[in-house]
């Protein structure tokens, strides 16, 4: 077992500051298996979030040596030797230690329209083909760990929670807009309600999403292509929807 | 009353029915009580969506036929009947057979998009215990997919989400569920829900264990709330060890290892490369089971007259197996056996099929799968025992409280197979919605919380902040983890499971004297002492009800009653709390079931699709 030192970020929305630990690591261990051992030896108050510890439901999201990582899924032993900071997610507002408030993200998720399906065929079945829905699966799934809403500059320097809804929602419009099945038309609303305009394309954060989606270039990169089309050819964008998109 | 907050001072919230618990099963229920024109609130421990639901990986049975159209209701319920070793309510076996297909269309109308067959349809792939292609999946992420849409479908049907906060016990007007005491976790301040009904979908009570795939969360919160306002639990000894869980390194023992990886060809070795299923298939079985590797191969490439591999027997059998050959010692490195698919299938099929395993093991234990075998052993994974309610509303002994999915009890009777929770929590999820409504619309007048019994949780809960000193409520848990693994393992005996008895009335007087420091807010200490008390109840009914039952049926091996008792098929285990607060232990005899199903359950599989038994039943 080697000996590492902590610096875990203490406080709530008053302020707060980084606290000292030393934890004896075991074999294989993550970051979250010493922040559990914090709070068993050290401080049983330590607020964190967690459930699967498997990398499966995205609550343990955290600012590991400044990079926004599942606390879960972050080997002890793929981190630099030296003291290792911890802290709490810089893009919404901090309840208590590494735990923050981010209903923001759940509100998001109530502005979009659901799914709405064609009729089934005549059998009652849906009939898709494996390779059409491979993209949608590809968005559908993200965990919702909120790592790429964090690292967003649009929401994490420009704070415009009010006019970008974030990558995580940009690819759940995707993965309706994509979906063979869907039949509403969300081009114009992803424009102007959802303001994919707002994204630069600067692909920080598929660099660190955790199920490793293809945010940028396979998802927001073709709703604005989507939101280009209609600006400029109605008519393409009316074919495609009545003969299939791509 | 003087003796704690006064009850009007505290936060009231008001709904015809609250729904405790947002997994597949709550999610399910409270959209369903929402259709029915309830004002519904759900209350969950975690963020919405981050329930045990979204770590089901393997897939949720349905008999639709889709990739083998020899498949249908009947089959899925034989099945079922089997592999829950007959003990299974005979009712919620015929109704979630039927049902499951239904749920999983309307699933998929609801946004989720599973993988789909050449032909374009919902595909489905083998599983233990399934004796067709059966299980839904999207890819090994079908939980994310199913509470996702859930999820995604809920927030537009009017529900009311409480997240984050945590119940921690019901209230009575008389016999009659009135509502529950919860508190917020970013607060730490009580909030009462007052309602007409309660649906409990809690999950499950792995945290018992140390070695579990279950999550913080498994304290069996409402298996004891249940059992504290008096409803009845049902044959609680039936603890399902699954057999494949990670066993190295430490701090991943347990975690989940889907059984879609044998389902798509994989098998388990011991230590000197020997394929050991063969030699542990049970007589029930060995009809329907491969007894060559030739047969098993070309079983999985698609050939309808083979046999199905051993490995794919149903959990508790392959469990037994795995612990026998460590003990025997014939096991792995690190004390589990080896579990190959890298020489199974190309690496490509490997990452496409099982993308999670895949990066679980690269990430969590540097070990390619495409390369190299898996270490793996038992873990405790899911309680077949739970509340026991009734097989069409889903209502408990206590009126107006409903239960379902994992806290709920009857349909999985001795052993769950796998796939067949997914299913469960959407029949019976909506079931227990109906129930409500139902039982709501006949209700006379409103109950009404009774100021007493809010005093007394709330004082409960502060006291163990409000202590100057005591016992650390990490510590406890840990040690109880460690002695459940000792005395209420995998396989049981009497003497073993006395002493666990015994151990647990010291426990509850060390959780009497728990103590959490610092504020209520946000305190992880706090919460873990809280769910104490329901991690001991739920373990001493689990210990006393696995004493009751003198035979090994299923999940429940005792070393001193080997093998399936006759006499006790008959029985259930019935556990309630007594007069004087203790637990009470009762042996009850089962009703027979129903004749055509009986006769479909016991029949061979050649007569049953030949139309020679049951036919006629609908
Ligand atoms: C790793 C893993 C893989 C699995 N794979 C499969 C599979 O492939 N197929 C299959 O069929 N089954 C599978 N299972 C089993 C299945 O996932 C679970 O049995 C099922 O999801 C349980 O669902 P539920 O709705 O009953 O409860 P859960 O999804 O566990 O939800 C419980 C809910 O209750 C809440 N809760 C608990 N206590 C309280 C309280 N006191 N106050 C407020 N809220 C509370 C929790 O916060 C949570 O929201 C798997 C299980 C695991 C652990
Ligand atoms: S690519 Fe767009 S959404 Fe992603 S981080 Fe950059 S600006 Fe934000
Ligand atoms: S898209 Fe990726 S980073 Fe963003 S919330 Fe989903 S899983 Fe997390
Ligand atoms: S605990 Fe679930 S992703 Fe880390």
């Amino acid at each position: 077992m080697a000996e590492r030192t902590f610096k875990i970020w203490r406080g709530n929305k008053d302020g707060g500051e980084f606290v000292e630990y030393k934890v004896d690591v075991g074999p294989g261990w993550v970051v979250l298996d010493c922040i559990h051992r914090i709070q068993m030896q050290h401080s049983t108050d330590l607020a964190c979030r967690w459930n699967c510890k498997a990398g499966k439901c995205g609550s343990c999201s955290m600012e590991i040596n400044g990079k926004p990582r599942l606390g879960c899924m972050t080997r002890m032993n793929s981190l630099p030797e030296g003291t290792i900071t911890v802290q709490p997610l810089k893009t919404f507002p901090v309840i208590k230690d590494l735990v923050t408030d981010v209903s923001w993200n759940f509100e998001q998720n109530k502005r979009i329209a659901p799914f709405k399906p064609r009729p089934r065929d005549a059998d009652g079945h849906h009939r898709m083909k494996q390779e059409d829905v491979d993209r949608v699966q590809e968005f559908r799934k993200c965990i919702e760990c909120f790592l790429c809403q964090d690292v967003c500059h649009v929401l994490r320097d420009h704070k415009a929670h009010d006019k970008f809804v974030g990558p995580r929602f940009m690819i759940r419009l995707a993965s309706l807009e994509m979906h063979p099945l869907d039949t509403d038309d969300r081009v114009e609303k992803i424009r102007k309600e959802f303001g994919s305009g707002w994204c630069n394309i600067t692909r920080c954060c598929t660099e660190v999403c955790p199920e490793h989606i293809g945010i940028t270039d396979n998802g927001i990169i073709p709703l604005k292509e989507r939101v280009v089309d209609r600006f400029y050819d109605p008519v393409a964008w009316f074919l495609g929807k009545v003969f299939g998109k791509k | 009353m003087g003796n704690g907050p006064d009850i009007k001072d505290i936060q009231t919230i008001e709904h015809d029915v609250i729904v405790i618990g947002a997994g597949g099963a709550g999610l399910r229920a409270a959209i369903e009580c929402s259709r029915q024109g309830l004002n519904t609130g759900l209350v969950c421990k975690s963020l919405l969506g981050k329930a045990h639901t979204v770590m089901a990986e393997g897939g949720m049975a349905a008999a639709m036929g889709n990739v083998d159209n020899r498949d249908g209701w009947k089959i899925h319920f034989r099945d079922t009947m089997r592999g829950g070793k007959f003990l299974n309510n005979w009712r919620m076996a015929e109704l979630h057979a039927k049902e499951a297909p239904d749920r999983v269309r309307e699933l998929e109308e609801w946004g989720a998009v599973f993988d789909r067959t050449k032909d374009g349809l919902i595909s489905q792939r083998n599983f233990g215990g399934h004796r067709y292609p059966r299980l839904a999946h999207v890819g090994d992420r079908t939980g994310l997919e199913l509470i996702r849409s859930l999820q995604d479908y809920g927030v537009h049907s009017g529900i009311h989400v409480h997240m984050e906060c945590t119940a921690l016990d019901l209230m009575k007007d008389g016999d009659r569920v009135c509502g529950a005491l919860g508190y917020w976790r970013d607060t730490g301040r009580f909030v009462l829900f007052k309602s007409k009904a309660v649906i409990l979908a809690t999950g499950g009570i792995g945290k018992a264990w140390r070695i579990t795939s279950n999550s913080w969360e498994y304290t069996g919160d409402g298996l004891a709330m249940a059992y504290l306002a008096g409803a009845e639990l049902l044959d609680l000894e039936f603890t399902q060890f699954h057999p494949t869980g990670m066993v190295w390194p430490p701090s991943v023992r347990g975690v989940l290892v889907t059984e879609g990886v044998r389902g798509d060809g994989g098998i388990l070795k011991n230590s000197e490369g020997k394929r050991f299923m063969f030699g542990y298939i049970s007589p029930r079985f060995a009809p329907e089971t491969a007894d060559t590797e030739e047969e098993a191969n070309r079983w999985l490439a698609g050939d309808k007259s083979a046999r199905r591999p051993p490995e794919l027997l149903t959990r508790d059998e392959v469990a037994r197996a795995i612990n026998a050959e460590v003990k025997a010692g014939r096991g792995s490195e690190h004390g589990g056996v080896y579990l190959d698919i890298a020489s199974r299938l190309p690496a490509e099929v490997i990452r496409k099929k099982l993308p999670s395993m895949y990066h679980q093991f690269k990430e969590l234990a540097e070990v390619d799968i495409t390369k190299q075998p898996m270490e793996v052993g038992p873990t405790l994974h899911y309680h077949m025992g739970g509340i026991l309610v009734d097989a069409e509303s889903q209502m408990t002994t206590v009126p107006g409280l409903f239960a379902a999915g994992e806290c709920g009890a009857g349909l999985h009777g001795a052993n769950r197979l796998g796939g067949n929770s997914l299913s469960d929590l959407l029949v019976f999820g909506r079931r227990a919605g109906l129930g409500a409504a139902e039982y709501i619309k006949a209700l006379p007048g409103s109950p009404a919380p009774v100021a007493d019994q809010v005093q007394a949780s709330m004082r409960r809960a502060t006291d163990i902040l409000n202590r100057d000193s005591g016992t650390n409520p990490f510590v406890i848990q840990d040690q109880l983890q460690d002695m459940m693994g000792k005395n209420v393992g995998i396989i049981r005996t009497k003497s073993e499971l006395e002493t666990a008895v015994g151990e647990l009335e010291k426990f509850k007087s060390e959780a009497d004297k728990v103590k959490a420091h610092a504020t209520s807010q946000y305190n992880a200490g706090w919460h873990t002492a809280l769910d104490l008390r329901n991690l001991l109840i739920a373990s001493e009914a689990v210990a006393k009800a696995a004493l009751t039952r003198e035979e090994s049926r299923g999940a429940h091996t005792r070393e001193d009653f080997a093998g399936e008792r006759e006499e006790w098929v008959k029985y259930n285990v019935i556990i309630k709390r007594g007069a004087d607060g203790s637990m009470v232990v009762e042996k009850r005899e089962r009703k027979p079931g129903p004749t055509p199903l009986v006769e479909i359950a016991n029949s061979k599989i050649e007569d049953l699709e030949g139309g020679k038994v049951g036919a006629d039943y609908k």
